[in-house]
């Protein structure tokens, strides 16, 4: 097992550490391309500038959900397991941007299934501004030898 | 004022079914990880993904992914439209302008590569009129529904939309 982080080394206050990411336009373009997202604001700088009145191109939502997960599962390992994501979008991201992503733990608990969760406020800003909003509810492992991708059906109640 | 029957009448009803047009594959699983260089072990390591999530995985936030439409395909002349039921009550109300307030994603059961998935769109919610800073209009909930080809649930995106029409100057 790779477990990396169990429900009992996490507290309610604790800050997960720091990601700062220099943002080039290959990130934006790679993030919405990988994401299918053909929409011409997240690859053309013209169509971004004239038509849409932004700044630049910019990162597209399903590519900063795949940010935030990969943010979240740094620090759990593989063992963590994504129960639910909300998301409240105030900004944008653009090439030129160093993002920065911070989290608290705001509770740990365990479900009446006995699957171990914490809850999560993430952050994404840039030069202190947030952009984005993230609640993050992840399973982790209540011990050692639990794996919270063995639930299923009633067992799992994300 | 109240909520019109005809859409009273679609609350809760599954609309817009539709499958995937290519099942889900490693190629895009590997891209989307290199665009954010994420290295978890369960996207990269046969080994890490049959001793933890019994074989490979998608990452669970890649849920849309499947369902967006090829830029081109033989003999389509018109781009469809996502989340059909938002602009169903757009033109339904005759509110030109929309924004989403909040998304919201639940994961259930893992996406593997080969699986072949399909999605429904069902409106929760629609509110009474109310006036913001945007405007006069209605706020909506639509879910997304994602099933793979044994009809589990593996995920459901909640959009909170706000469609509206300006103040007049």
């Amino acid at each position: 097992m790779t477990t990396k982080l169990v429900l009992d080394d996490v507290h309610a206050g604790d800050e997960l550490p720091e990601l700062a990411y220099e943002v080039s336009a290959t990130t934006i373009v790679l993030g919405a391309l990988a994401s299918r997202d053909w929409r011409p604001m997240h690859h053309d700088h013209d169509f971004a500038v004239n038509r849409n009145g932004t700044q630049d191109i910019f990162m597209n939502t399903p590519n900063q959900a795949a940010w935030f997960e990969r943010y979240v599962t740094d620090w759990t390992g593989p063992t963590g397991r994504l129960g639910r994501m909300t998301f409240r979008m105030k900004g944008s991201v653009f090439p030129g941007d160093t993002m920065t992503m911070r989290a608290v733990v705001e509770g740990a608990e365990v479900d009446d299934a006995g699957c171990g969760w914490a809850t999560l406020a993430v952050a994404l800003t840039v030069d202190g501004d947030v952009k984005t909003e993230c609640t993050v509810r992840v399973a982790l492992p209540t011990a050692v030898d639990d794996n919270p991708w063995t639930r299923h059906g009633d067992q799992w109640r994300p | 004022m109240s909520i019109p029957s005809e859409v009273q009448a679609l609350i809760g009803q599954v609309q817009y079914e539709e499958t995937g047009e290519f099942p889900v594959e490693r190629g895009y699983i590997w891209t989307t990880c290199a665009s954010v260089e994420n290295g978890n072990p369960l996207f990269w390591d046969d080994a890490v993904a049959d001793a933890v999530t019994d074989g490979p995985i998608a990452p669970p936030t890649m849920l849309s992914v499947w369902f967006r439409p090829h830029h081109w395909s033989p003999g389509r002349d018109v781009q469809p439209l996502p989340l059909r039921v938002h602009f169903d009550l757009k033109e339904i109300f005759d509110l030109p302008e929309a924004v989403m307030t909040d998304n919201t994603i639940v994961f259930h059961e893992p996406v593997r590569p080969g699986d072949r998935l399909r999605t429904r769109q069902i409106l929760r919610s629609v509110s009474e009129p109310k006036t913001t800073k945007l405007g006069t209009g209605r706020f909506w909930v639509i879910d997304v529904e994602y099933l793979n080809q044994r009809d589990e649930l593996v995920g459901v995106e909640s959009y909170t939309g706000f469609g509206y029409r300006r103040a007049e100057a």
